[in-house]
């Protein structure tokens, strides 16, 4: 497959991988950002072949796994309305929350939907007139603007039973939340690829000047990773702290302006809870004014639903970076996919899954000598 | 400047089990495991049972019998490359072949909804006839059911199969040694994307076409070919290639290690998977085997595979460790491993 067989190269990836140990003279500690690097990583190994040249920690980039417990709640108490048509991604949907799950609530009646895209449920609402249909708004900046396109289309078409419950995040106040931290480990990041294929990376700049660490937007397949890995650990090695693109087959420095136009119409910025991290200022979306009849938390009430989240697992060091999730004593014991103590297990971008799916048994690399 | 204050770890406390049945309980991994373990077998285990494999070995008359049943509800009815009716055929002929049984006869029980049109049913119908001859294994009984609207997804089959075991060639799940390699007769993922395509309504330039072919021809090749050399059979259906492979390792108490440059997967399958978020390795086949082989018959069962037109892209896709028992562990293209594990339910498209 064009695009995705050229970045997955076994040759080239290994050719990379010696040029990063040669590059590197001391261990780094890099940070990818994103979720579905991190899966990328612990999926084909790159982590144990670096071993002594690169270390990684896995950052917050996963949308399922910082949306905060409230607004799973709200979602599950949204979706067992009789009149509610719940419509989400196929990862929300395994999430615990207080009680129970988006599949339990399914089990007991609630309709819930997993759609690819929020204007496929905005097609719902036109074909089911006399139902509500909600939409589970969930992500950072990559799913914002189909988010904001499908509200936008919605007050477009008048289309009065669809609304979005919204949990939105941005990605830099959450760097900058990890490089304030006292206990920061991080000297380099790669940034999420798709976020700045939206956002452009102007908005790094000021983050790689001021905190002097290098940042790279990077793509999300093992080559990409790892010309990421080798040009911050370039930079790092050369004294250097700049932006610099890996992914130039999908980003430029402005983003795609359009998209982050129609964000700027239908969302405003907003202090967000992160689950397990706290409430960091001015880090999400909310809807503006203008399009507050598309918000489902005032549509339905919902501003009743508080959640305490119980000091049980250790997500928000895991999503900071601060612990690996096999570091933790849950970890494939007390924590497993059926048995998640935490968002970070059960998500497909999720830290914990990554280590439990893929690594939490780890067989020595080589080849195994299957003829061909 | 942006400070935060980090209040420590928070999360929630554990799930209790569901008290519901849910959608993954049918998927073929965790959940579907344990339903049985704790629902079924408590109630209704007994040797034949104990079995847990894609059929039971009975005794019949002096001689041993394979009984296999299985149901099925797939959505849409008729999809590119087959149909329910066929798929019904094809399912259970290859759960009595998988058990080293030649199957001899069918049953079939319908349960119809009411608006279902006629015509379509009867094409069903008819392509259920088509298999079965070209099988060979005669439909010999049958039963109809209908139900209001709305209580059926138009028409559910369930089929049973009868086939004898010949005694000296006896595959089973508990049968992989170290050293023996794994073979699958071809590529994986075809039937569970033509139909995910379908239900999604996402189109590709080349339409992915379910694989759902009779088995048996490839198992009575494999057994002139290799005869006892051939240690275990399994058709990979629901939770597809990985979950077939995690359940041999764990009857067996062996371990395995597969090549991810190996396993056979159509660029058009590949393409949907990445599309939708999907493992093609989780992914259903309707007409593909894995067979695990000594060591020293390999080459004969390969060759036989290869002979026939559905076992013409087989290959070696991996070899039985004794590292790591129960565990499947794959060696990436990069040159690292990974867990291969069984899923706790159904796969979740993601989000981005």
């Amino acid at each position: 497959m064009k695009y995705l067989d050229e970045y997955r190269d076994g040759a080239v990836a290994r050719g990379i991988i010696a040029r990063i140990k040669e590059t590197a003279t001391r261990p780094w500690t890099l940070m990818e950002v994103c979720g579905g690097q991190t899966h990328t990583i612990v999926r084909q190994g790159l982590d144990q072949l670096l071993e002594g040249a690169v270390e990684m920690i896995h950052g917050p980039g996963c949308p399922v796994c910082v949306t905060p417990l409230e607004q799973i709640d709200k979602a599950l108490a949204l979706a067992a309305r009789p009149d509610v048509i719940f419509t989400s991604f196929g990862d929300m949907l395994r999430v615990p929350g207080s009680s129970c799950d988006l599949l339990q609530v399914r089990a007991r009646g609630g309709t819930i939907r997993v759609v690819y895209s929020p204007l496929d449920a905005l097609e719902l609402a036109i074909k089911n007139p006399d139902r509500q249909v909600v939409f589970f708004a969930v992500g950072f900046e990559t799913t914002a603007p189909a988010n904001a396109m499908a509200v936008w289309r919605a007050r477009q078409l008048n289309v009065p039973n669809f609304s979005i419950l919204v949990s939105h995040v941005t990605v830099p106040p959450a760097m900058t939340a990890i490089l304030d931290a006292p206990d920061n480990r991080v000297q380099g990041f790669l940034a999420a690829g798709h976020v700045c294929a939206v956002m452009g990376w102007k908005e790094y700049e000021p983050i790689a000047a001021k905190y002097r660490v290098p940042i790279i937007v990077t793509g999300f397949e093992p080559v990409d990773i790892l010309e990421g890995m080798l040009m911050a650990v370039t930079q790092l090695e050369q004294g250097r702290h700049e932006v610099e693109n890996q992914y130039v087959r999908s980003v430029q420095r402005d983003g795609t302006p359009p998209a982050q136009e129609l964000v700027r119409t239908v969302f405003r910025l907003a202090d967000r809870q992160w689950r397990g991290i706290g409430t960091i200022p001015g880090s999400g979306l909310t809807l503006r004014e203008e399009y507050a009849d598309f918000d489902a938390e005032l549509r339905f009430g919902l501003g009743d639903i508080h959640a305490e989240e119980p000091a049980e697992c250790r997500a928000g060091e895991v999503l900071r970076g601060m612990l690996k999730p096999s570091g933790c004593s849950a970890f494939g014991t007390r924590c497993t996919p059926e048995h998640p103590l935490g968002a970070p297990m059960v998500s497909s971008e999720g830290a914990c899954a990554a280590y439990y799916n893929y690594a939490r048994f780890r067989s020595p690399a080589g080849p195994t000598g299957v003829p061909s | 400047m942006t400070t935060v204050r980090f209040d420590g770890p928070a999360c929630p406390t554990p799930l209790v089990d569901t008290e519901r049945v849910q959608l993954g309980h049918g998927s073929g991994g965790k959940l579907s495991a344990r339903l049985l373990k704790d629902r079924f077998l408590p109630h209704l285990g007994n040797p034949f049972l104990a079995q847990l494999s894609d059929g039971a070995v009975v005794p019949l008359g002096g001689a041993e019998a394979v009984l296999s049943t299985d149901t099925f509800v797939v959505s849409p009815l008729e999809f590119p490359g087959g149909d329910i009716g066929m798929l019904a055929v094809h399912g259970t002929v290859n759960d009595v072949a998988m058990m080293g049984a030649r199957p001899c006869y069918l049953t079939a029980g319908f349960v119809l909804e009411e608006g279902l049109p006629l015509d379509l049913l009867e094409r069903i119908v008819r392509s259920m006839a088509a298999a079965a001859q070209s099988v060979g294994v005669p439909l010999v009984a049958g039963d109809t059911k209908v139900v209001e609207r709305g209580k059926a997804d138009g028409l559910y089959i369930n089929t049973t199969g009868l086939g004898l075991l010949d005694p000296a060639f006896r595959p089973g799940p508990a049968r992989a040694r170290p050293g023996d390699v794994i073979l699958v007769s071809g590529e994986i993922g075809r039937h569970g994307m033509a139909i995910m395509a379908a239900r999604e309504g996402l189109a590709f330039e080349s339409a992915i076409t379910s694989d759902t072919a009779s088995l048996v021809p490839l198992v009575e090749r494999l057994k002139a070919a290799a005869g006892d050399g051939i240690r275990v059979l399994r058709d990979p259906t629901r939770g597809g290639l990985a979950s077939a492979l995690n359940e041999i390792a764990q009857a067996s108490k062996v371990g395995m290690r597969l090549v991810e440059d190996r396993i056979p997967i159509p660029v058009e399958v590949g393409a949907a998977c990445e599309i939708l978020g999907l493992d093609p390795m989780y992914v259903a086949n309707e007409g593909v085997l894995t067979a695990i082989v000594a060591p020293d018959q390999a080459a004969a069962a390969l060759e036989a595979l290869r002979g026939h037109p559905i076992g013409a892209g087989a290959r070696q896709i991996g070899v039985v460790t004794t590292d790591h028992p129960g565990y499947v562990v794959l060696e990436t293209r990069i040159g690292g491993t990974r867990v291969v594990d069984l899923l706790p339910g159904d796969q979740l498209p993601r989000i981005c």
